[in-house]
């Protein structure tokens, strides 16, 4: 019997992360980090203008500064078949004709790639993309959603919904009706987005990338260029931060894999920071109107949210703004409406807590100005209006640990000290207000595949065509892996982020745990089962002829129930003379899941400070109560809601993408001008996971926490301003201006 | 200065690039009231006045940049390199693309992130703000070059494990080069002095209480950093 060091490992346990050796040595590779041989530098020279076409293109200076290779345009580019394909889009994530990098003379918004031009070093092909010259036929365009609101359409992929009657709010005794606005929020990870494109022959390309689903990327590209799934190889390992600017295939990507087809060489293309802001998707502004009427006593009888998010001229981005509005609370009367105005500008992408996280602070505020109407508490009204089952559908919750992050929470922030009447709390100089709110985010699961493969050595190689864009999804496969195979975390690696593995869903919306999450549970499970038949089969086990009832897997190695003897992994390889055993498996939810309403929940308390003179407003402490189901592994686990805190406190005061509408141009596009929470902003924190396993969602127990922490957030900070000072600030970022 | 980057003005404005020190901020100063500070003058002053002239010479040649590499003899994590580098090549796109030292990160290029921090003669420095023909002969440490060897963490390194002070770990370098740094500088006495003083390097992930929980363990352990 082989001996091995166990650590336990097992589900739950707050394990340091696998890659984080890696992390902190500087060996993690990133996707602007590979140096192939014969590696060429592309730099994309962007539009100055808004709306228009190109006039005229002049590229002879820049073609002859040195060591340059080629500037691609849209009259030299290869083509790409797919660009042809016209509006018909099935199956895409949004509606509409995709960007097309270099198809045509058109420009659709500003900083727009116009042309890339490739250099043997990184130095000279800045230099010569200063060189290019770009004449435009400018048309008049238009950027400011504020102005452009009667130009609103219904979006081709609707989201509205009612039950009961509409509008039902207007007649309750009590009643509240206000306008929120939240602004375009920039991703801006602090990896700017990369791509090193080879074509390896003429119909087979390798791209390296950042990734948040590698499968989605080869299937974009395989569409693009009318290419087979095998001949399409993306390659995404480490992703230095997305938070959904990752989801889909962007200029950078397109630029490089034509650059390199136009050299023959690979190219390297990175963004520049301010490319950034507006070449890979931003949260888009939006303007949303609440209406809430309840009885006298706090029950609400009617509810509306009409929200308005804005889009590009080519593509209709719709996100779950209304979302949380329809299943958060019980109320039999409930209409939402959803609509889009089309802008000359790139299209919106899902940006952390996409939809729900600007959908909530109008809901998550206006329920905190219905209980100040109320005179009543707002802990007290939300749980008042507790929605026993998924008010939606009606489906039962498949679990819903929501009053427990409310009791909780509270008793850990102290809630039953706050003096509910504005202006009323101090602390020195400043005012104290304190505010909370709920959350509540899907919790789905799609199907997804893993590879297990056992080694000679007995050690364990899990692989899955996934994404670890922060989260830890290496650290907690690894866990779920190790749990179910009964092996010691040292001897399990898991492999990910390259799209000839199995099957796996994206990194986004926070699904990631339940779905591949069951997958490497479940392939565990049927490598145990072979593993099994192998050493029950086979003459010279120690184990021949047991039967399986008899049988229990821990420390490498079957053996008989409450009894030594047994044998190891490696010990039926060799029996069976296997180099190696490996099975594939897919994995999905049973039909039962469509019973039930599937969320995740949480609630948020907040104590702000705020300046009375300077209107200065500093998040001084959160307690962030939620039940994102069973936990992988309580430290990673925490830290995802550590960031939605700190995500939280840059959309409640800080964050907002600026457009100049005379030029159509963002005026803030650096992380100097674009406000981001530093060290110094940061509260003290306190993390509550009520990890309860969910019985439904998956085998693991596990729901999702990716975006949880980050729904409610705004409103609980905006609540707590409104304590603290009597002003309801009703459009983001919460900045002094508006409150002296 | 902030420098704002367009195409057409990049590689201009790469010349007048600012070697700065975060930990040279005055301790009420925020990472954008110190960014504006850090002057043009300041610039000048720090780049030798061949490069100046090269760099004249190059850029006033409109279309036809034949710049001149120049020799540079650099310590790298203790290793002299004998370099010939472009007068505009910074000192990070000199280790991510010409040395293949992709451990420093590059996430502005503008000065605002401090993932590119590295350590010049013992100070933190951003290397997308400093020339590479600025660091003749200089000690450059990088994090690669952190660790006292491949078997054992420098204590840093492994506070950030230990605590979870990175979550997709871009910044990690950086965070870890520029917490070396406050400590050696004798600023992380207090949690609001290592905040102060930790707020040159962006976080996206938002994992600066794990940070600040890294650094204060480093600080009470009292181990030589």
């Amino acid at each position: 019997m082989e001996e091995y060091t166990l650590k336990p490992g097992q589900i739950g346990d707050p394990l340091n992360r696998v890659d984080g050796r890696l992390k902190v040595t500087g060996g993690a590779r990133y996707a602007a980090e590979y140096n192939l041989p014969g590696i060429t530098f592309g730099v994309l020279t962007t539009s100055t203008i808004t709306k228009g076409r190109i006039r005229a293109i002049d590229t002879k200076a820049a073609e002859k500064a040195p060591g340059v290779l080629a500037v691609v345009t849209h009259k030299n580019s290869p083509k790409v078949p797919g660009y042809n394909a016209g509006t018909d889009n099935e199956g895409s994530r949004v509606y509409g004709q995709e960007f097309r990098v270099f198809y045509d003379d058109r420009i659709y918004y500003n900083n727009q790639p116009v042309a890339l031009v490739i250099a043997d070093t990184l130095e000279r092909a800045t230099y010569a993309a200063s060189l290019v010259s770009v004449t435009y036929n400018e048309d008049k365009h238009q950027t400011n959603i504020k102005t452009q609101t009667e130009k609103a359409i219904k979006p081709e992929r609707p989201e509205d919904y009612a039950r009961g009657e509409a509008n039902a709010y207007k007649k309750a005794p009590v009643r509240i009706e206000q306008d929120y606005h939240t602004p375009i929020h920039v991703h801006n990870p602090m990896e700017p987005h990369a791509a090193t494109a080879v074509w390896e022959t003429n119909d087979k390309v390798i791209v390296y990338n950042k990734a948040q689903g590698v499968k989605l990327a080869q299937k974009d590209i395989m569409k693009s260029f009318d290419l087979k799934a095998e001949n399409v190889r993306i390659h995404s390992p480490f992703v230095g931060g997305a938070f959904g600017s990752s989801s889909r295939i962007w200029p950078q990507e397109m630029a490089a894999i034509l650059g390199a087809k136009h050299v023959g060489r690979p190219v390297k293309v990175v963004l520049k920071r301010d490319q950034v802001f507006n070449m890979v998707g931003y949260r888009p502004r939006s303007i949303q109107k609440v209406g809430l009427g309840a009885t006298a006593d706090g029950k609400l009888i009617g509810v509306t949210h009409e929200a308005m998010g804005l889009t590009s001229t080519y593509e209709q981005f719709t996100e779950r703004i209304v979302h949380p509005t329809k299943s958060l609370y019980s109320s039999p009367n409930l209409n939402a409406v959803y609509k889009l105005v089309p802008l000359d500008l790139s299209t919106p992408c899902w940006t952390r807590g996409p939809g729900e996280s600007s959908g909530s602070f109008a809901l998550e505020s206006a329920m905190d100005e219905l209980a100040y109407a109320l005179n009543m508490d707002p802990l007290t009204l939300r749980l008042k209006n507790f929605a026993d089952k998924d008010p939606e559908n009606d489906k039962p919750w498949s679990s819903n640990f929501l009053k427990t992050c409310y009791e909780q929470g509270a008793e850990r922030f102290g809630w039953s000290k706050r003096n509910p009447k504005p202006r009323s709390m101090r602390a020195g100089d400043m005012l104290v207000g304190m505010g909370m709110s709920a959350g509540i985010y899907k919790a789905e699961r799609a199907p997804a595949s893993a590879r297990a493969k056992l080694l000679a050595d007995g050690s364990l190689v899990v692989q899955s065509a996934a994404a670890d864009v922060g989260p830890g999804t290496y650290t907690i496969m690894t866990q779920i892996a190790a749990d179910t195979m009964g092996l010691p975390v040292g001897k399990v690696r898991f492999e990910l982020g390259d799209s000839s593995f199995p099957q796996a869903p994206p990194q986004y919306g926070s699904h990631t745990t339940a779905s591949v999450g069951s997958a490497v549970h479940d392939v565990c499970v049927a490598l145990k089962q072979r593993l099994q038949e192998l050493a029950i089969n086979k003459q010279g086990s120690a184990l021949y002829q047991a039967s399986a009832d008899d049988l229990v897997f821990a420390d490498n190695a079957i053996r008989l129930k409450g009894r030594s003897n047994g044998v190891t992994y490696t010990e039926i390889l060799k029996l069976n003379n296997l180099p190696e055993l490996e099975v594939t498996k897919e994995s999905k939810s049973g039909p039962e899941k469509e019973t039930f309403s599937t969320k995740s929940f949480c609630a948020t308390f907040i104590e702000v400070h705020v300046h009375p003179a300077t209107g200065m407003v500093q998040v001084k402490r959160v307690v962030s109560a939620v039940d994102a189901g069973k936990i992988m592994n309580l430290k990673t686990a925490r830290s995802q809601v550590l960031g939605s805190t700190i995500w939280g406190i840059g959309m409640a005061l800080m964050e907002e993408g600026v457009i100049d509408h005379r030029f159509g141009r963002y005026m803030n596009k650096d992380l100097a001008e674009y406000h981001v929470p530093v060290c110094a902003d940061t509260p003290d924190i306190d993390v509550i996971l009520i990890d309860k396993p969910d019985p439904i969602v998956s085998p693991t127990g596990a729901k999702g926490i990716g975006e949880i922490g980050m729904v409610g957030f705004a409103a609980a900070v905006a609540n707590a301003v409104y304590h603290a000072t009597g002003k309801r600030i009703r459009e983001l970022p919460i900045t002094p201006d508006k409150l002296v | 200065m902030v420098i704002q980057a367009s195409n057409s003005t990049v590689m201009k404005n790469r010349t007048f690039s600012v070697l700065i020190n975060p930990g040279q901020a005055p301790p009420q100063a925020g990472r954008r009231d110190f960014l504006k500070q850090s002057s043009l003058l300041t610039a000048l002053a720090l780049t030798p006045s061949t490069v100046l002239q090269a760099a004249e010479t190059v850029l006033g040649t409109e279309g036809s940049p034949t710049a001149e590499n120049i020799p540079v003899v650099i310590e790298i994590n203790g290793t002299s390199r004998s370099l010939s580098v472009e007068p505009r090549v910074s000192l990070l796109d000199l280790l991510r693309e010409q040395l293949d030292m992709t451990g420093t990160k590059k996430g502005c290029d503008y000065g605002q992130c401090g993932a590119c921090t590295v350590h010049v003669d013992g100070q933190r420095v951003l290397a997308c703000l400093s020339l590479a023909v600025m660091m003749q002969g200089k000690q450059v440490t990088t994090i690669e070059g952190l660790a006292e060897g491949p078997e054992r963490l420098h204590p840093m390194q492994e506070a950030f494990i230990k605590h979870d002070g990175f979550q997709c770990g871009y910044c990690t370098p950086g965070q870890i080069m520029s917490a070396v740094g406050c400590l050696r500088e004798g600023h992380a006495d207090t949690e609001a002095e290592i905040r102060e003083y930790m707020s040159g390097n962006i976080c996206r992930c938002g994992a600066y209480s794990n940070i600040i929980a890294a650094i204060e363990e480093v600080k009470k352990g009292g181990q030589k950093v």
